[in-house]
């Protein structure tokens, strides 16, 4: 490259990673801080870990948090199966009824601002209380069933998108020498994918994880998630525990990407064949 | 003779199955719930469970009634209030989508020309952020900018200015929260495109004489540009119909209309108020979700 050019390239570069880290790494730091205004150092009483004390202790963050886990969970098991479906239906099957109004289904909830799904998933599950008497009321079940919507829609894309990069070679070498479809999906199909069902999961994860607007439309008393919690707390303000939570959260993230991406690569080289 | 299975005597075929399951769940979860928001919005507020009128009455006569109310869209477009805040929608989100083209297009290229090994590691630390909850990273925003915050505290420190600056409540932090968390989805699809490119054909053009930024505007632009297109829509689509970011970082006055359909519903209960709302912005938002299907589809399609 060009020597100004890449002066120039490498300096957006500079810039662009300091505008997306430094409000991260400045709630890693405030997490140790001793004082109650957050944003004003305390040097005598800091680092401190004070804080983290008082958010484990906190019974509404831990209820609302272990809400949050069990429909993040759910939802990313429900969603990986739908959509590995979709993506193997839409990558695989280039003609068959319905594939252009799937397509569009299937990657609409991608862009459609959240305001939108939400209330349009809670006026369904009211009409459907209305209709058949179930869901009765709003809650888990009812925030998972909307996760599980959008979410899919991720998983979608990924595994397509996983199933585009190899060609169908090996599933038809399998499936001339006899097997039978469902038995070429496990055998062969499924752990060429492997990798991108697990992302999905991941990645439905943490949608649900972080989902704060479809949520509150969906969800009923008694069933408020993280977010829902966080939403409220940092609308009143700045407050040392959020700081916390975010450090845990980031720490938690750079671990499982790491972990996975590290895996995903030793995995990708171990194969080749001496030369 | 073969045994039919029982799929294929009804017409599926084992393909269909697969879909099947898929199509039935987005079309209860997605598509009918859009049927119900649309007949709500013709619906009338009411002091009931749920919060409207129904649209369809059997009468004393027995006979059958479909009222159609068309006084909330009326309302909306009486009202400045929805007006200005669609609009006002549209110019933030599109001042968004441009400031993230200005900051992320290099990143992007940057990128995709950077060698291999130092490439992924780019890479990861674009998609790291979007891993973290968005609502942490927005909340990260009001510590750096609130009155005694982070970057005040700095400025004043340095001797740069004397008084706090007001950025917290402001169109500017606003601004800033938005191309800080729609970034990475500019930078992704960008990248994915950019990754193809031949840079040969821009040696070819320096070679024949073309100064680095003209082979850039000649070339490097006009092929990359349905990765602009694909990530410009990801980051206008959703802001929009933003809701989060207005609400924590642009004060009481930022008129979005992501956060009206949020007061009209949570803090009104004028369900069918809000339900016209949504109608309005999917109708806004229609054409652009095409438009990216179609570069979506042209850009799987290898044609650029």
């Amino acid at each position: 490259m060009n020597q100004r050019r890449s002066v120039f390239i490498i300096s957006c570069l500079a810039f662009g990673y300091a505008f997306l880290y430094i409000p991260i790494l400045s709630m890693i730091v405030f997490s140790f801080n001793a004082s109650k205004l957050v944003t004003v150092w305390d040097s005598a009483n800091s680092p401190t870990l004070k804080w983290y004390h008082s958010l484990l202790g906190n019974e509404e963050i831990l209820d609302a948090a272990w809400i949050s886990l069990k429909v993040a969970v759910i939802n990313a098991s429900g969603s990986v199966i739908l959509g590995t479906l979709a993506g193997f239906a839409l990558a695989r099957f280039t003609q068959f009824r319905g594939r252009f109004t799937l397509n569009a289904m299937a990657t609409a909830p991608l862009v459609m601002p959240e305001v939108i799904t939400g209330l349009s998933l809670l006026l369904l599950f009211v009409a459907m209380e209305q209709l058949i008497g179930w869901p009765a009321g709003r809650g888990i079940t009812t925030m998972t069933m909307s996760h599980m919507t959008f979410s899919m829609a991720y998983v979608t894309v990924v595994v397509q998108s996983r199933l585009a990069t190899f060609d169908t070679a090996l599933e038809e070498a399998a499936m001339d020498l006899g097997a039978r479809p469902l038995k070429v999906f496990f055998v062969i199909t499924l752990p060429i994918i492997f990798p991108a069902i697990l992302s999905g999961w991941l990645l439905a994860f943490t949608l649900s994880w972080d989902d704060l607007v479809i949520s509150s439309f969906t969800s009923g008393p008694g069933s408020s998630t993280l977010p829902m919690v966080v939403f409220s707390k940092v609308r009143l303000g700045v407050s040392p525990e959020i700081n916390v939570l975010a450090t845990l959260t980031i720490g938690t993230v750079t671990l499982i990407i790491l972990g996975v991406s590290l895996w995903m690569a030793r995995k990708h080289k171990l194969p080749k064949p001496a030369a | 003779m073969r045994r039919v299975p029982l799929a294929e005597r009804f017409g599926i075929s084992g393909r269909g199955l697969v879909a099947l399951l898929p199509y039935l769940w987005l079309m209860l979860f997605f598509v009918v719930p859009f049927v119900i928001v649309l007949k709500i919005s013709f619906a009338d507020v009411d002091l009931a469970i749920p919060p409207y009128t129904p649209l369809v009455q059997w009468t004393e006569k027995n006979v059958l009634a479909i009222k159609l109310n068309f006084n909330n869209y009326e309302f909306l477009f009486t009202d400045k209030l929805y007006i200005n805040a669609f609009l006002n929608s549209i110019k933030v989100a599109f001042l968004s989508t441009l400031l993230c083209l200005i900051v992320g297009y290099p990143m992007a290229y940057g990128i995709a020309r950077s060698k291999p090994t130092t490439r992924n590691f780019l890479l990861l630390l674009v998609i790291l952020p979007f891993w973290t909850s968005l609502l942490l990273r927005v909340y990260a925003w009001i510590g750096l900018l609130k009155a005694n915050g982070v970057i005040n505290n700095v400025l004043i420190s340095v001797g740069l200015i004397h008084e706090p600056l007001t950025m917290l409540y402001t169109p500017f932090a606003m601004y800033v929260g938005i191309v800080y968390s729609y970034l990475p989805f500019l930078i992704l699809p960008l990248y994915a495109n950019l990754e193809k490119m031949d840079w040969q054909l821009l040696e070819a053009a320096e070679d024949l004489g073309c100064k680095p930024w003209q082979a850039f505007y000649k070339i490097t632009l006009p092929l990359s540009r349905n990765g602009i297109l694909a990530g410009s829509m990801l980051v206008f689509i959703p802001a929009v119909g933003e809701f989060v970011i207005p609400a924590l970082l642009g004060g009481p006055n930022a008129l979005m209309i992501g956060r009206i359909l949020w007061d009209e519903f949570f803090s009104n209960r004028a369900w069918p108020v809000a339900s016209a709302v949504a109608i309005l912005l999917l109708l806004l938002l229609v054409p652009f979700m095409m438009w990216y299907q179609s570069i979506q589809a042209r850009e799987s399609a290898g044609t650029r």
